[in-house]
């Protein structure tokens, strides 16, 4: 397993979760949702950032797993973690307090400031679809210093309107979310397997700057249930290497 | 001081009709046999209470044993819906089920609160979220001496709180290591307690972080792998194979029926049910 040609071509969600996983810098403590954020976090450390601190909500500080955990309280993360402490103070002295630097979360629906929805599809006292809920994200998305956001882009998960705020992003725009009180600076990336989106600080809008190779605007737009801005010095991202590729499917075919 | 009991005993002695019930867990020690119990002996018009709502949950509410819950996450961990659950809330089926909603953060504040005596907790939580729209546990309050803007949620106080453990002593204190989730405050929350475990041993072993002391516990209750599917740290692993073949039987409701039949209105008792269980292929279909 030495060269290129070993490997199939990377798919799209090896993508997203590999230019996912290059966002987060070595030293970094991150809160990590369950998923793909988890395994692009669990990436990242296998790659350039080992000494990211990977908090789950289980209560694990410094998790370290060979695998991605398919749940947040496998086992594996306690055994690997430097310190295991109850939900309470996970949710306490860690999150609110303001010693995550990065939550790390995905979304069934999100808008285009980065709000996002896990509760319900259609009518909340009578939804299409009943979602999980709400989880920790509602706090991660208050209280982490900033928030990375990790979806499939498409026209049922990026709207124009949000069936139900589940956890702010930058609310209505423009200063909103300072209105509100809460203490971190809300999402201000978002990676899907059409691109990257990152916030425009003025508006509070999430703009197209990057697109994954041989994906286009057009697709990204068809994507898109907003009118998606596009920046003019849209970017190309690197292809996954083949160190990360390797990395990633061993990690995931570990499990 | 905590009365060592059979499961059977200590549900029909501590769980009641129209009790309001948390049986907690997070992702680890999750009191599976408990809840199958509580099925077994037809216990009905419960307000079932947890942060992670998972499949034991699913099997109460898809077979009506619930008119209440109130959670913060529900789903299938790293599998996907809980699908009796979301047939109760989407149609109302087998009976309309009453949520009351929150967070993980939320949820935790209201236990410590209960554990604490307090009527309320404080938090600095779901800021710009739609729940309080929607939730009537969730409230403004203002910090009396900054001023800031703050949620203040209610005491949870449940009239039982039941957990999964690695031990019990000969004494009946109960010892948990590995994830802790936020059992020792659900216990410590409601007005009686059932704490089932693995082993019951002479002195605790010296990997336990979690102590609760026998007199704040009702019964405990030995029930070896009681918390399969979940796992218990030091005993067995998640049975992640039967978490994903939960998908296909709760699917549909005379797959599920048939199956809670077979596996647990049939079955004498935990122990019956797991032997039923590894007979099957050691997964649950």
């Amino acid at each position: 397993m030495t060269a290129t040609t070993d490997l199939a071509p990377a798919t799209t969600d090896e993508i997203m979760t590999v230019v996912a996983a290059r966002e987060l810098k070595n030293g970094v403590v991150c809160f990590v949702g369950i998923g793909l954020p988890s395994t692009a976090a669990n990436l990242a450390r296998h790659m350039h950032a080992p000494d990211a601190v990977l908090i789950y909500e289980s209560g694990t500080i410094g998790a370290k797993p060979t695998t991605p955990p398919l749940s947040i309280g496998d086992g594996e993360l306690a055994d690997t973690a430097d310190a295991v402490v109850s939900v309470p103070e996970i949710f306490t002295y860690w999150l609110q307090a303001g010693r995550v630097d990065v939550g790390f979360l995905g979304a069934a629906q999100l808008d285009k400031f980065g709000n996002i929805n896990t509760t319900v599809v259609g009518n909340y006292d009578h939804p299409k679809v009943r979602l999980p809920g709400a989880g920790g994200a509602p706090e991660i998305a208050g209280s982490a210093k900033q928030v990375f956001l990790m979806l499939r882009q498409n026209p049922r998960a990026f709207v124009e309107q949000l069936d139900f705020r589940t956890s702010v992003g930058h609310h209505q725009g423009g200063h909103t979310r300072e209105h509100l009180g809460t203490t971190g600076a809300g999402p201000t990336v978002i990676i899907t397997d059409i691109g990257v989106l990152r916030v425009d600080p003025i508006s509070g809008e999430f703009i197209l700057t990057a697109l994954h190779p041989g994906r286009t605007v057009e697709e990204a737009k068809a994507a898109t249930g907003w009118e998606l801005r596009v920046s003019d010095r849209l970017e190309v991202t690197e292809p996954p290497t083949h160190e990360e590729l390797r990395t990633l499917r061993a990690l995931v075919e570990g499990r | 001081m905590a009365e060592f009991m059979t499961l059977s005993d200590a549900v029909r002695a501590y769980v009641h009709d129209g009790d309001t019930i948390a049986m907690e867990g997070f992702t680890h020690l999750i009191p599976y046999a408990a809840g199958h119990e509580v099925i077994r002996q037809g216990i009905s018009d419960l307000a079932l209470v947890r942060m992670t709502p998972d499949v034991i949950y699913d099997q109460l509410i898809g077979v009506g044993a619930a008119r209440k819950l109130v959670f913060s996450w529900g789903g299938n961990p790293g599998v996907g819906s809980l699908h009796r659950f979301r047939e109760a809330v989407e149609s109302s089926r087998p009976r309309p089920l009453e949520i009351e909603e929150h967070s993980h953060a939320g949820m935790a504040t209201r236990y410590v609160a209960g554990a604490s005596g307090l009527p309320f907790g404080v938090l600095r939580g779901y800021i710009g979220t739609d729940l309080p729209k929607h939730t009537k546990t969730i409230a403004p309050i203002t910090c009396p001496f900054t001023g800031e803007q703050l949620t203040a949620v209610p005491a949870l106080r449940p009239d039982v709180g039941v957990i999964h453990a690695q031990q019990a002593d000969r004494h009946g204190n109960v010892g948990i290591w590995g994830i802790r989730g936020v059992q020792k405050e659900a216990v410590l929350a409601s007005t009686r307690s059932i704490v089932t475990v693995e082993e019951i041993v002479d002195e605790l072993d010296s990997r336990v972080t979690v102590t609760l002391p026998s007199w704040v516990v009702s019964a405990v209750s030995l029930v070896p792998r009681g918390a399969h599917p979940s796992y218990t740290h030091g005993y067995y692993e998640r049975d992640n194979a039967f978490y994903k073949a939960w998908d296909d039987v709760s699917r549909d409701p005379e797959t599920f029926n048939a199956w809670i039949d077979r596996h647990v209105r049939q079955t004498a008792d935990y122990a019956e049910y797991l032997q039923l269980l590894d007979s099957e292929m050691g997964v649950a279909v």
